[in-house]
C-alpha cells in the first residue's frame, strides 16, 4: 500500500474545487461538484483496502481469510446514493433556471448581489 | 415505554408520515393533507418532548442510548449505530419538531394554491426536513452525522427553490446546494481520516481511541475538515455567503426552519463534535479550539451585524441577522465551559421563537402588499396594526430585552464569554443592538410611517430590494388568523422560555452534561450512568438585565436616528466593498470557502505538538 491514493483523492478533490471556482456554465458547475465528491470515494476505499486482501464474502472464503473493509464499502454506498440524489436535485434546479432565465451562466445570475 | 426506545421513532415518525403524504397527497383533498402532516409533526414533536423530559435527571435515564437493531459493542469496538438523547439534542430535536408544526399551521393559509396535483408534497417535504433534523441532533455517530446533514440539506435545496417558477429561488436554492454539499464533503474526508486513524466511526468510540495516542497533523487536518462543513451549515464568516441569498428567496414558512433551527444546528454539529471527540488529550487542546472558533466567531457577529444594518430587504435583513447571531453562538460555543454551552443553548431557544415570528411577520407584508422592501413599503402598513406590534415585539426581543428567553439566553452567555475576554461584553451587546435596531428600524418605516420617506438612488454599490411576487394566489385582503396567531405564539413561547425559572435550570443541566466528555464516553460504551453535577442554575442578574436594557436602549437610539436621518452616501460608499463580497456567484462563494478552511488550518496549527 503506497501514498499514492491518498496523493490521486486530495487532486481530485482540488480538482474539483478549482473547475466550481471557475465554472462559466452551472451544468459544468454540478459536474465539478459530483468530481469532488468523486473524491471521497477514493479516500474511503484506500482507507479500507488491504494488501493481498479479497471481497469480504466469506460464502466461498474461509472465515479466516484476509478481506478488505467492509464498513468503508458501505460507506461509499451510502456516500453515492447522497450524492446521486444532490446531483440529481441540482441539475433539476439548473434545468428550470434555463427555463426561467434563459442562461446557465453563473455571471449572468447577479439578482442577489449585496 | 423505555425512553432509549423512544429515540428511533423520533426520526422515524416524520419519515412515515412523508411517506404516507406522498403515497396520498395527490388524491386527498388540501385540508386532509394539512391536517396529516401537522399530526405527523405534532406527534415527533410529543416523543421529542417526552425523551427531553425524562433525560437529564440524575440516574440511567441522563443519557438515554439506543443501539439501533439492538447492535451493541463489543469490547470497546463498536458496529451498530447509535442515538443519544442528551438534554441538549433532545432539546434541539423537541425545538426543530415545535417549530415544524408551528410552520405547518402558518402555511395552511399561507400557500393559498398548491400546484396542481401536488398538494401534499409541501408538507410531506417539510416532514423529511424535520426528520433530518432530528436525526442530527440525537446521533452519537460521524458518519450518520453526515448522513442527516446531507438529508436536511437536500430537502432543504429543494424547499428553497420551492417556487420553480419564479428564477430568484432557483439561483438562492443552487448556490446554497452547492456550497453546502461542498462543505458535506470536505466533512466527510474529515470522517474518513478519522476512520483511518481509530477504525471506529461513533463520536464516543474515536474520542477513546484518540485520546490513546497522541495528537498530530491527521488528527488537525481531521478537526479542520469535519468542522468546516459544519461551519458551513452554521454560516460562520467567511462560509455564510449562501445563507442570505437562500433565506431571501424562501418560501417565508422555510425560512422560519431555517434561520429558527438549522443554522444553529450547524454551530450545535460543532460543539458537538469538539466535545465528544477532539476535548480529550488526543485531540484538539482547548485554547486551540478556543482561538480559532472565537476569531470566526467575532468575525460572523461584526460583519452579520453591518450587513444587517445595509439591507433594506425585510427577508434579507433577517437574514443577516441571523449570521450575526450565529457568531454570538459561536463565541459562546468558543469559551468551553458549561455556562456558555447552556447560555447559547438559551439563546438558540429564544432566537428560534423571535427569528421565526419576525420572518412570519415579513410574510404577512409579502402576502399583502408583493414586496418585503422597506423603502417600498414605507408608511403602507399602518392599516395593519396587530402585525406592527408583534413586529415591534419581535425587534424588541432580539435585542435582548428582558425577561425574553432570548435576553436570558444572552446574559448568560455574554457573562460565560466576559470571563474569557471582557471586551466580549461589549461586543454581545453591540451586535443586538445593532440587528435588534435595524428590525426596528424596518418597523418603524413600514408600520409607522416614522420619518422622512426614503429616497432612491441614495446608496452606492449593489442593492437588493424586496419587490417579489405574493406567495399566496392573490393578494390577501384580510389576514388569515394563523398568520397572525403563530408569530403570537412564538413570541409568548420566547417569553416563556425567559420567565419560567425550570427552564433555566433544566439548561444548565444540559449543559452540565453536555460539556463532561467522560460521562459522555462512558454512558454511550459501558452504559454507565452519568452523574449530574450540581450546580447554582441560572437565573436573571443585575448585570444581565441592565445590560440587556441597555442594548435595547442603544437599537432603540440607532433606528430612531436611522429614521430621522437617512443614510449619508459617505457610509454606504465606505462599505460598498464589503456589500460587494456579496456577489451571488458560485464561484467566488466555494473561493471564499476554500479561504476559510484554510483560515481555520492556521488558527489551529499552534496545536500540533
Amino acid at each position: 500500500m503506497t501514498v499514492l491514493p491518498y496523493l490521486v483523492a486530495g487532486w481530485i478533490f482540488l480538482i474539483g474545487v478549482y473547475g466550481l471556482v471557475t465554472s462559466r456554465d452551472l451544468i459544468h458547475a454540478v459536474g465539478c461538484l459530483a468530481v469532488t465528491q468523486s473524491s471521497t470515494y477514493v479516500l474511503l476505499l484506500a482507507v479500507g483496502y488491504r494488501d493481498g486482501g479479497t471481497a469480504p464474502v466469506f460464502a466461498d472464503a474461509p472465515t479466516d481469510s484476509r478481506v478488505v473493509d467492509p464498513v468503508v464499502q458501505a460507506l461509499a454506498l451510502t456516500d453515492i446514493v447522497v450524492g446521486a440524489t444532490v446531483t440529481a436535485l441540482l441539475l433539476a434546479l439548473v434545468v428550470q433556471l434555463r427555463k426561467r432565465h434563459g442562461t446557465v451562466d453563473p455571471d449572468a445570475l447577479s439578482e442577489l448581489k449585496g | 415505554m423505555d425512553t432509549a426506545r423512544l429515540l428511533p421513532l423520533v426520526v422515524a415518525a416524520p419519515l412515515i408520515g412523508a411517506a404516507v403524504l406522498v403515497a396520498t397527497g395527490r388524491r386527498l383533498p388540501r385540508l386532509a393533507s394539512d391536517v396529516l402532516g401537522c399530526a405527523f409533526a405534532t406527534v415527533t414533536a410529543v416523543l421529542a418532548l417526552l425523551v427531553l423530559f425524562r433525560a437529564g435527571h440524575p440516574g440511567p435515564e441522563a443519557y438515554p442510548v439506543e443501539w439501533v437493531g439492538g447492535w451493541r459493542p463489543v469490547g470497546g469496538r463498536g458496529v451498530g449505530i447509535v442515538l443519544v438523547g442528551d438534554p441538549l439534542g433532545a432539546g434541539l430535536a423537541a425545538l426543530a419538531s415545535l417549530l415544524v408544526v408551528a410552520v405547518l399551521v402558518y402555511s395552511w393559509r399561507y400557500f393559498e394554491e398548491p400546484p396542481r396535483r401536488h398538494t401534499g408534497s409541501f408538507p410531506a417535504l417539510i416532514l423529511v426536513f424535520q426528520a433530518g433534523m432530528c436525526g442530527f441532533a440525537l446521533t452519537g455517530d460521524l458518519f450518520n452525522a453526515f448522513v442527516f446533514f446531507e438529508l436536511m440539506g437536500v430537502v432543504a435545496y429543494a424547499l428553497t427553490g420551492f417556487r420553480v417558477e419564479e428564477p430568484k429561488p432557483l439561483q438562492g436554492a443552487l448556490a446554497f446546494g452547492v456550497v453546502n454539499s461542498l462543505g458535506a464533503y470536505v466533512t466527510l474526508l474529515g470522517i474518513t481520516l478519522l476512520y483511518a486513524r481509530t477504525g471506529e466511526l461513533g463520536f464516543a468510540q474515536i474520542g477513546r481511541k484518540l485520546d490513546a495516542g497522541e495528537p498530530d497533523g491527521l488528527v488537525l487536518a481531521a478537526f479542520v475538515l469535519v468542522t468546516t462543513g459544519l461551519l458551513v451549515k452554521a454560516a460562520a464568516v467567511p462560509f455564510h455567503f449562501w445563507l442570505p441569498d437562500a433565506h431571501a428567496v424562501a418560501p417565508t414558512p422555510v425560512c422560519m426552519l431555517l434561520s429558527g433551527v438549522m443554522v444553529e444546528l450547524g454551530v450545535y454539529g460543532v460543539a458537538r463534535v469538539y466535545w465528544t471527540v477532539f476535548a480529550g488529550p488526543g485531540g484538539l487542546a482547548h485554547a486551540d479550539f478556543t482561538r480559532a472558533l472565537l476569531v470566526l466567531g467575532v468575525l460572523t457577529a461584526l460583519l452579520g451585524a453591518v450587513m444587517c444594518w445595509q439591507q433594506r430587504h425585510l427577508k434579507r435583513l433577517l437574514a443577516f441577522s441571523t449570521v450575526s447571531h450565529t457568531g454570538l453562538f459561536l463565541i459562546g460555543v468558543a469559551v468551553l465551559t458549561p455556562e456558555g454551552i447552556s447560555g447559547t443553548a438559551l439563546y438558540v431557544l429564544g432566537h428560534a421563537g423571535v427569528k421565526a415570528a419576525l420572518f412570519a411577520c415579513a410574510g404577512v407584508l409579502l402576502d399583502r402588499y408583493a414586496s418585503v422592501d422597506e423603502h417600498e413599503l414605507f408608511g403602507r402598513a399602518r392599516e395593519l396594526p396587530e402585525v406592527g406590534a408583534l413586529f415591534a415585539v419581535g425587534g424588541l426581543a432580539l435585542c435582548g430585552l428582558p425577561p425574553f428567553g432570548s435576553g436570558l439566553g444572552k446574559a448568560i452567555a455574554e457573562e460565560a464569554a466576559g470571563h474569557t475576554a471582557g471586551w466580549l461584553l461589549a461586543l454581545y451587546v453591540l451586535v443586538s443592538a445593532v440587528t435588534g435596531g435595524a428590525v426596528l428600524r424596518a418597523g418603524l418605516r413600514i408600520f409607522a410611517g416614522v420619518g422622512r420617506r426614503p429616497r432612491d438612488g441614495q446608496e452606492s454599490g449593489p442593492e437588493t430590494t424586496g419587490e417579489e411576487e405574493p406567495e399566496t394566489g392573490r393578494r390577501l385582503g384580510r389576514i388569515p388568523v394563523p398568520l397572525l396567531a403563530v408569530p403570537a405564539a412564538l413570541l409568548a413561547g420566547s417569553l416563556a422560555l425567559g420567565v419560567i425559572p425550570a427552564v433555566a435550570s433544566a439548561v444548565d443541566r444540559a449543559g452540565a452534561l453536555f460539556t463532561d466528555t467522560g460521562g459522555y464516553r462512558r454512558s454511550v460504551l459501558d452504559g454507565r450512568a452519568a452523574a449530574v453535577p450540581a450546580s447554582v442554575p441560572p437565573h436573571w442578574q443585575a448585570t444581565g438585565i441592565l445590560l440587556g436594557l441597555l442594548s435595547t436602549a442603544l437599537a432603540i437610539t440607532l433606528a430612531t436616528l436611522a429614521v430621522r436621518r437617512p443614510v449619508r452616501t459617505g457610509t454606504a460608499a465606505l462599505l460598498a466593498p464589503v456589500r460587494r463580497l456579496q456577489s451571488g456567484h458560485i464561484g467566488d462563494y466555494v473561493a471564499w470557502l476554500v479561504a476559510g478552511t484554510a483560515l481555520l488550518t492556521v488558527l489551529t496549527v499552534p496545536g500540533v505538538r
